[in-house]
Parts: C-alpha cells; structure tokens; sequence
C-alpha cells in the first residue's frame, strides 16, 4: 500500500505582525492618554446620572471641599492664556507684584488655594510639595476678603482680553459631604458676577439608581 | 520574522565529533501580546472615562434689592415642595403646606428608585391630566435646609433630570411653617 504521508503542520502561529499592530496602538494609546494631575484637595464628588461632559478648554473649576476640618475653596483654570490673564488683573489689584519666573510658573499651575499674598511662597516651591497636605490653606471668600470673586473677574477679564468668542465656563467641584450653605456660598458668589447657569462636577451612577 | 538563527550547528569541530544542540531560538511572543493587549485595554478604557461628568444648572436672574418684587402666582394643585434635612432625611408635600392636594400631605420619604422618584413620577403623569393642558405640567420646589449636603442637592436634582420634571428651582427661604417640618424631621 502507498503511505499517505501526513505533512507535519506547526501549530505555532507567527506573531510578530500581530505583536507590531498591539504596540503600536498602545503607544498611541499612552501618548494621547492626558496624565492625571495630583489635585491639592482631593474631594469625593456626588455621583449622577447625567452624561454632559466638561469642556476641555475655557473652564474654571471651583472646588470646594473639607480639608483638616476646615472648609476650604480651591480655584482653577484650563487655559494658560486665562491664568496669566487673571495673574496680572490679580497682581495690579493687590499689589503684589510677580516675576517673570513667577508668572511663567503660575502658568503651569492647575489648582490652587492660597491668598494672593501667599502665592509667591506657594510658586516657589517644588511641584510635588504643592499638594501635601497643610501647605495650601484655601482662597479667602468671605465677606470681608474676597479673592476668589477677584479671581473670577480676572479670569473673565483675561478670556476677553484674549479674543475668547466662547463664555468662560464655571463649573463646582464639591465634596458629597459638604453642607449645602458650603455650596450655596459658592454660587452667590457667581451669582453676584451675573454668572446663572454653571456645572456641577459628578461622578458616574450605574444605571439602576 | 522573530526567528534567532545563532549560527547553524558550528560545522565540524576539529577531530573529535562534538555535536552542537541546534537551538532554533524562535521567540515566543504570545506573552507579549497579552501583554500589549491588556495595556491597549486598559489606556482604552482609562482615556475615556477619566473625563469627568458634569450636570447643568441654571438659577434664576438674582433680583436686585431696589425692584419690587413680583410674586407669580402659580397654580397651587401644580407644585410640590420637597425639603431636605440633616442625614440624608427628606420631606414633600403636594400643593400648600396648610392645606395639600389629595395624597399631598406632608411626607417623609428616602432617596432613590423606590422612595421619592415614584412620588415625582405619578405627579409628572397626573397634574398634566388635572389642569388639562400638557404644558401646564409639575413644578418641584426643592428646598435645601442649612444641614442638607451637597449629595442631597445633586441626588434630587438628578431625580428631576431622571422624571423629567418640565419645571424645578431651588428656593433658599425656608418659611417657618416648614422650618417646624424640618425640626420635626431632624428630630
């Protein structure tokens, strides 16, 4: 009888195309991905049902949150442009004048919670220990001090100054446990300025609440 | 290709027949493309969800102090107030504090899909039907006391956005007929 030889087939696949396509769109992946910034006060935020995405560009975020017990409100801007901006409205104000290392080193600078008078301290400091704990008492907004309704006017000053066609978006970042007169304060604030309609900052809720 | 050819047996060595493994250094590569692959997975998924969500709101013009103030009169049968107290407690009524709708007396309820969303959905369904025109729908009053937290806040007006309430403002002033609720409910 003929022997039907059997060809011996290798059951190992080539996977080096394969290999090629992963890597590349994990580089892709890691490249596009924005590197998540440590926040000087990391707060718990309420979560919602709502699906409305923040904007990227032209936002300020106002955080309010309990840190060592003691209530504190955070300012922040997207845009570089807007903080500079807002910087020498700030500066020209309360007479505090910054360098250019100073003001180039604001510009980097996402959150923040000091006084103005405090904030040269604050960008002399080294990235890392800007957001530990104790370092950044809270910007002042009460009655008798308000800064962060300065900063809000500079901010808005600064959008216009740059041609900006879009209103600066406001959005609240509160701490779920925070009690709403916490709140409420905030949004006076923006109230006071004309500013009606803002966000509020949520978490995701699955979809059986 | 991932072949390693390292040179093929090394020939004959003088004399003596030593014979070299032939090592086919073919690399496997499964294990880096699981690899890739569960980190493509997991950039894929972080981009996406790290943005974070946000809700809408929008208050009414604040009045200035010097203008009269106007006080619109609403349909009574259209309104239902809800007030939130201390540790996540909340109270609605129906209609007036002193004299409310049919199955509107003043109510404690919980927060979510069983306690007040059914109570807001039956009233979105029927105070249409009750005043007779579909845009003369409900109006929720959402009354925050000093001791309610932000997640109180955002969890009922996540309820409106869920109900789809056409109509719903956040009062600040706390009569002292419903300030006596709240006392109540704090209790």
């Amino acid at each position: 009888m003929g022997k039907v030889k059997m060809s011996k087939k290798s059951t190992s696949i080539d996977m080096t195309a394969m290999c090629d396509v992963a890597f590349l769109l994990l580089t892709f992946f890691i490249l596009t991905a924005t590197a998540k910034v440590p926040e000087p006060l990391p707060v718990d935020t309420p979560s919602s049902t709502v699906q409305t995405k923040l904007p990227e560009t032209g936002l300020v975020t106002i955080t309010v949150g309990k840190s060592e017990g003691k209530e504190q409100v955070f300012f922040g801007m997207k845009d570089r442009a807007i903080r500079s901006g807002a910087l020498e409205y700030m500066s020209s104000k309360y007479k505090v004048d910054f360098t250019d290392k100073e003001k180039t080193e604001f510009e980097l600078m996402d959150e923040f919670g000091v006084p103005v008078e405090g904030l040269k301290q604050l960008l002399a400091m080294k990235g890392s220990d800007r957001a530990k704990k104790g370092v950044q008492p809270g910007m002042p907004c009460d009655s008798i001090n308000n800064q962060l309704q300065d900063w809000i006017q500079g901010a808005r000053k600064a959008n216009i100054e740059n041609g900006g066609t879009k209103e600066l978006q406001f959005a609240i970042k509160g701490d779920a446990k925070e009690e709403y007169p916490q709140i409420k304060r905030v949004m006076d604030i923006l109230q006071d300025q004309k500013i009606n309609s803002f966000n509020l900052v949520t978490g995701l809720r699955g979809k059986d609440y | 290709m991932a072949e390693l050819n390292t040179g093929e047996g090394g020939g004959k060595k003088g004399s003596g027949k030593v014979r070299s493994k032939k090592s086919n250094a073919k690399v496997d590569l499964t294990a880096m493309v699981d690899l890739a692959f569960l980190l493509i997975t997991f950039f894929m998924l972080t981009t996406s969800l790290s943005k974070p969500q946000s809700m809408d709101l929008g208050l009414p013009d604040k009045d200035d102090k010097d203008e009269p103030q106007k006080d619109v009169k609403v349909d009574q049968r259209r309104t239902m107030t809800i007030i939130m107290g201390d540790n996540d407690k909340i109270k609605w009524f129906h209609g007036l504090l002193e004299s409310p709708e049919p199955n509107g007396k003043p109510t404690d309820a919980v927060y979510g899909r069983n306690g007040l969303r059914k109570e807001i959905l039956k009233r979105v369904v029927s105070v249409p039907q009750v005043t007779g025109n579909k845009d003369k729908g409900l109006i929720v009053i959402i009354k925050p006391s000093k001791k309610s937290t932000y997640r109180n806040l955002v969890d009922v007006l996540d309820e409106m956005a869920i109900c789809k309430v056409p109509t719903y403002a956040i009062v600040n002033d706390i009569t002292p007929d419903e300030m006596k609720l709240v006392d109540e409910m704090n209790k």
